[in-house]
């Protein structure tokens, strides 16, 4: 029951806010209908503590042999609760942002949070694919109806990126079907034993769609020109939530169902995500938009992710899903440091900014934190994601050049310190000048947010034990699949 | 009379209907290309149809046929061909009536 | 009694809870309030370090597992602590000096508004109890969070005045040099980790036999250059100058006593990992005494008087590394103790006398004869400036002889080299000493007007300090004077048991030792009284030319750094955002819907619209459809 209600809280509450038309009672009640949505999370999360399985499987489309399975697992739970935590800390930290009909802009919020989940939770190929569209839908129309000025070019960009990406994906999952006596079920794929180049050419209609979403170099363009021109609302599920869309369907979807694809294209995959990794962080340094910079960043822990994932050791693996987790949690704090910024001064160019620590103390402070969270400084939780990723690369057997890619990828740690460094210092160290010398420290609502965010972060970064518990089986899991067919 | 004789006939038939077709300006004359090129499929149906129908009887069991099944099909297809004709000649009539021609070289836009 | 050692977490704790006090609750509280909170909880750590210290030093050692921190399937690395001999030490060292330090600012940062003053104490607090941790840490993981934690105060210390840009860069360069130091011991750790399962030291140093002769030196080098960057060895010891930019107690504690000394201190932790490795021996030993020589000419010719504190330090880690290089480890830590000492003294000296400089004068060029104005800041100035420069009895004499004899037995010019680096120090510090504190005064009368000694807050760390500079060598006696005199080396002698074993032993006959005495003996006095007697009397006031230029210039390092690294960097990443990104990556992918639109207009002509044309086509495809199925077709 919880997997259903998670999916329909949001779904019908979305439907619902179309027919509301008091902008006020529309941003309250997706307030609280997300808060609802994360009860429920949590306590799926707690029943699952103590019993087994939280599954809804009834029939759907019977005669394609697609089922409405959704289940919590591990992995899922993680990324569904980092759904359910999003939601009302965007809807909190942007409660002063004004919209022209805030009821469908909050309508479509939710209607993509409902998608999210579906994602998240879904166990047959079809559903997946329904709720993969259904997320992302909702964007196209955000991002067009209240993004920036080149709104329109921009969203088409994406639109055409995602959804060739997704086509592919589309045709891989029929193939599939074919394959597996035409059922999505997705015990029916993992049983699957196709020849090796069969996998291999499959192997890539999954990985591109998953590519675009992550974002891998050179896939990545239309990233920070949409995270740029977006509300910034809607970048926050972009880039804390949607782009582990791409992450989770590469371990949930391709890893265990097409291992040998995998294996033999695993160096090629790495070796794009390595160099991404640089590329992304150098072309950061340079950002003076403070939206491009946190994106060019996130593509860079993004490529961190994905070579993880290919070293398909235990270390890599564990340490994949709960950054997962963490990273959306503290991407998301500084999209709301950004969000702040860009409220109070109207301008998101750190070239016209400085000397904030002065005049926005307490905003200083939470920002450092979330930054240092964001270049991975011990105790915080970033650390322990990349901590286990890097050395699930280094002790990856999948490829032979493991030190390169360790070494590679770990440059990225100093080139963050630069730019994350040079940010603050830009932003809010330095004298005051005529736009910030008026400035205030912020309000309440974005205080509470960040202030949720940054005990996240330390919880995550000194305690993860429980996180690694909830994605051990599952790692086992996907890891002993591909093990099977090695 | 070896069916060969019906087969290039209808063959020389479908022809001439295709390059009228091809060839022909006047929208008349293509239309009457076509109903040559309708009625050399009616000659090869009802060739067929007198002299073939045992090898059909030979392949599914239990089927009845005197050879006549082809030959009613054609009659089908000249009262289709009659009913499209009527339809065919009254848009040309509308078309000469607008555009004071039936050369089809002037009717490459479907709007205006 | 055991349970002393099983509360060693509270030595953490106090400092964490201090910076979560001054932190959190800084604006409700009173300056003296904030002083009080964070002193004593460096107090109470004190406590508990010497009541550790006093257990330990009877033989008993502990691991103290707090929880699990990172563990599943074979990995499994809990939260520990390990209280040991080499600990114990470190322990007291950062709890006192720090405590010290901490008392010494409540005065020396009285002028910072309540809001900066309990900043300035919150970051202090979290600075000693990231060093407590890295000192404290069982495995290789807790001591890289305290390590990566001490960067980051150092960061947020360097650029406590946030207003100055520049104070901003330097505090930028400290922790992105500290950065790559971190990038290679996070190597290192992986490495451990994928060969051995654990990074837990006990295990580690009993599991050696799993690593190879390559992986040890692979290791042990890569964990050299985390120690390059945090203790500011060539060639990551750029950022420790800059970082004088932070308030002087700061650099006396940070960038002098504790932090870095993390690398030594690590070093020595493994020290049976290094021993196994000869080739990074000789690696550390090289370059601690390059390091030791180049800062050394460097601190000849400054002239802010932070700055050559700040290159003396980096000398004297040199010197440091060299004793860790030639496997003197209890050298190496010796010298770590006495050098907290002095040179806590001499920067907190510094910091007196510039608090008493009016508006913040560093430069001694403009000082002179403080000596009347500041009896006790010139007398524990002496008092340090004879101990760093190595005079018996000083304390300073004790552990660099003991460096430089170990180095004299494994190669005569380490020795060599390294006495022309003692004469260099002596020199330069009494140049600093006579040129601050001899001669006549030199700035403006409004300044001399304004010269006072400070008050007891700062002359009480002064003189204690002082005279630990004075007694501290003590209780390291080489056998040459005193049977048994070395106490230090026989209470760390269980933490360098196991490289000892390994250790070819090059005893030294007591004619050479002497001798050898005799000459840093000498070098030293000798530099010392060169330096008092030519700067006394007529300070160096012109700007250095020829080679002085160069050293004034710090050798153009940071220069060449730029010119090298940080500028093609700078033009990589401009060149990848402004054309790749735009030009390339952008347009290929918009090259894709151009040629798509140009396709389709090229494609859109075939539509003309003209009915025939439609049916030759069409009658083309049947054509070509027929002749593929009859002719072509095979079978």
């Amino acid at each position: 029951m919880i997997p259903v209600l998670l999916i329909f809280i949001p779904l019908l509450s979305g439907l619902l806010l179309f027919a509301v038309n008091n902008d006020k009672t529309a941003k309250n009640a997706a307030l609280v209908s997300s808060i609802v949505t994360l009860g429920v999370s949590i306590t799926g999360l707690l029943i699952l503590q103590t019993s087994a399985h939280l599954v809804c499987n009834t029939s759907w489309i019977p005669s394609l042999g697609s089922r409405f399975r959704v289940e919590l697992d591990g992995m899922g739970q993680l990324v569904c609760l980092l759904t359910a935590i999003s939601f009302p800390l965007i809807f909190v930290a942007t409660y002063r942002n004004e919209y022209k009909n805030a009821h469908r802009f909050f309508a479509l919020m939710l209607l993509s949070q409902a998608g999210l989940m579906g994602v998240f939770l879904a166990k047959d190929a079809l559903l997946f694919y329904f709720f993969w569209e259904l997320a992302l839908i909702p964007v196209y129309f955000l991002c067009s109806i209240w993004g920036g000025e080149k709104r329109i070019a921009v969203t088409f960009k994406f639109f055409i990126y995602t959804f060739l990406g997704s086509l592919f994906m589309l045709v891989g999952i029929i193939y599939l079907y074919f394959q597996a006596n035409q059922s999505f079920a997705i015990e029916s794929f993992y049983a699957l034993k196709l020849p090796g180049r069969t996998e291999s050419w499959l192997f890539w209609l999954f990985f591109v769609a998953f590519a675009i979403k992550m974002p891998v170099f050179p896939f990545h363009t239309w990233q920070p020109d949409t995270y740029e021109q977006s509300p910034t609302a809607v970048t926050m599920v972009l880039s804390g939530i949607m782009v582990k869309m791409g992450i989770f369907g590469l371990i949930r979807w391709v890893m265990p169902v097409l291992p040998m694809g995998a294996w033999s294209w695993g160096d090629t995959v790495s070796l794009l995500a390595v160099i991404g990794i640089i590329y992304a962080s150098l072309v950061a340094m340079q950002q003076d938009d403070l939206k491009r910079l946190v994106a060019y960043s996130s593509i860079a822990h993004m490529g961190l992710m994905c070579v993880a994932v290919f070293a398909t050791t235990k270390s890599g693996m564990q340490g994949v899903m709960i950054q997962m987790f963490n990273h959306g949690i503290n991407i998301l704090g500084m999209w709301i440091v950004v969000n702040a910024i860009e409220q109070k001064f109207h301008t998101r160019k750190m070239s016209e900014l400085g000397g904030l620590a002065q005049k926005a103390p307490g905003l200083a402070i939470l920002l450092v934190i979330v930054a240092l969270a964001n270049i991975a400084l011990p105790l915080t939780n970033g650390f322990v994601g990349e901590f286990l990723m890097f050395n699930g690369v280094l002790s990856s057997t999948a490829t032979k050049y493991n030190v390169v890619f360790t070494v590679i990828a770990l440059l990225s740690i100093i080139l963050a310190a630069v730019y994350t460094l040079n940010m603050i210092q830009k932003v809010f160290y330095g004298n005051t000048n005529t736009l910030t010398a008026s400035g205030t420290d912020v309000s309440l609502n974005v205080k509470i947010a960040l202030i949720v965010i940054v005990v996240l972060i330390f919880a995550g970064g000194i305690y993860p034990k429980p996180m690694l518990a909830v994605t051990n089986d599952l790692s086992d899991a996907i890891l002993s699949r591909m093990n099977l067919r090695y | 009379m070896p069916i060969n004789y019906y087969l290039f006939f209808s063959l020389a038939l479908f022809c001439i209907g295709i390059v009228g077709v091809l060839t022909r300006r006047n929208s008349i004359i293509i239309f009457m290309c076509v109903e040559l090129m309708l009625n050399a499929v009616n000659v090869l149906l009802v060739a067929f149809s007198k002299m073939h129908h045992l090898a059909y009887l030979g392949k599914s069991a239990g089927a009845v046929s005197d050879g006549t099944d082809g030959q009613l099909f054609v009659f089908f297809i000249m009262v289709v061909a009659a009913a499209e004709v009527s339809v065919g000649l009254a848009i040309i009539v509308m078309l000469y009536r607008n555009t004071h021609s039936v050369d089809v070289n002037f009717l490459n836009r479907l709007k205006n | 009694m055991n349970n002393i050692l099983q509360l060693v977490w509270l030595i953490p704790l106090f400092p964490l809870l201090g910076f979560l006090i001054n932190g959190l609750a800084r604006k409700a509280m009173s300056k003296s309030l904030i002083g009080i909170v964070a002193s004593g909880m460096i107090l109470a750590s004190f406590i508990v370090s010497v009541l550790v210290f006093i257990e330990v030093r009877k033989g008993n050692t502990q691991a103290v597992v707090l929880f699990d921190f990172i563990s599943f399937d074979k990995i499994h690395i809990p939260f520990s602590f390990l209280a040991d001999q080499l600990s114990a030490l470190f322990l007291l060292i950062i709890t006192g000096v720090g405590f010290l330090i901490h008392v010494y600012s409540t005065s020396y940062m009285h002028e910072e508004s309540n809001e900066h003053f309990g900043r300035y104490f919150a970051y202090l607090n979290l600075f000693v109890f990231s060093m407590l941790l890295l000192v404290l840490g069982g495995n290789y993981l807790i001591m890289f969070i305290g390590w990566e934690g001490v960067g980051l105060c150092s960061y947020l210390l360097i650029g406590f005045w946030f207003k100055n840009n520049d104070y901003n860069n330097a505090a930028n360069k400290a922790f992105i040099m500290n950065r790559i130091g971190d990038f290679a011991f996070l190597i290192a750790l992986f490495w451990l980790l994928s060969k051995t399962g654990s990074l837990t030291f006990n295990d580690v140093f009993s599991k050696t036999d799993l690593l190879s002769k390559t992986d040890i030196t692979i290791v042990t080098l890569l964990l050299f250059v985390g120690a390059t960057g945090k203790s500011a060895q060539i060639p990551l010891y750029t950022w420790l100058p800059d970082a004088m930019a932070g308030p002087t107690p700061v650099s006396a504690l940070i960038h002098a006593a504790t932090m870095v000394t993390a690398g030594i201190y690590m070093i020595a932790r493994s020290n049976i990992l290094y021993t196994m490795a000869p080739l990074t021996q000789s690696v550390i030993a090289v370059i601690g005494l390059a390091t030791a020589i180049l800062a050394a000419s460097i601190a000849l010719k400054q002239n802010d008087i932070k700055k050559v504190l700040a290159y003396s330090t980096v000398s004297q880690l040199g010197y440091m590394f060299l004793g860790l290089g030639v496997g003197a480890y209890t050298g190496a830590v010796f010298h770590v103790m006495t050098h907290a000492f002095f040179k806590a003294c001499l920067f907190l000296g510094a910091g007196s006398v510039i608090h008493a400089m009016h508006s913040q004068q560093q430069d001694i060029r403009y000082m002179g004869g403080l000596r009347k104005y500041m009896p006790w800041t010139h007398i524990t100035f002496l008092l340090a400036c004879i101990a760093i420069a190595g005079i018996p009895p000083f304390s300073g004499f004790f552990s660099k002889d003991e460096i430089l004899l170990a180095a004299y037995a494994v190669n005569p010019i380490y020795f060599y080299v390294g006495a022309a680096g003692s004469l260099m120090t002596a020199y330069y510090m009494f140049r600093l000493y006579a040129m601050t504190f001899q001669g006549s005064f030199r700035g403006t009368n409004e300044q001399e007007h304004h010269l006072h000694e400070s008050p007891v807050a700062i002359t009480f760390p002064l003189i204690v300090l002082a005279i630990l500079s004075v007694i501290g060598g003590l209780i390291g006696i080489p056998e040459l004077f005193m049977k048994d005199g070395h106490s230090l080396a026989e209470f760390l002698a269980p933490i360098f048991a196991g490289s000892l074993k390994l250790q070819h032993a090059h005893a030294i006959d007591h004619n050479t030792e002497w001798i050898l005495l005799i000459i840093s003996v000498g070098v030293a006095v000798g530099g010392s009284i060169y330096g008092y007697l030519r700067f006394s009397k007529n300070p160096e006031l012109t700007d250095a030319k020829g080679f002085g230029k160069l050293l004034e210039n710090k050798w153009y390092v940071d220069e060449i750094y730029n010119a090298a690294i940080v500028n093609p960097i700078r033009a990589l990443s401009k060149f990848f955002s402004k054309i790749v990104e735009r030009y390339v990556v952008d347009g290929m992918v918009n090259g894709v819907g151009r040629s798509i639109q140009y396709g389709s207009r090229q494609i859109r002509l075939l539509q003309s619209g003209q009915v025939g044309n439609y049916i030759l086509l069409m009658v083309f495809g049947i054509v070509i459809f027929f002749v593929i199925e009859f002719f072509l077709k095979k079978g």
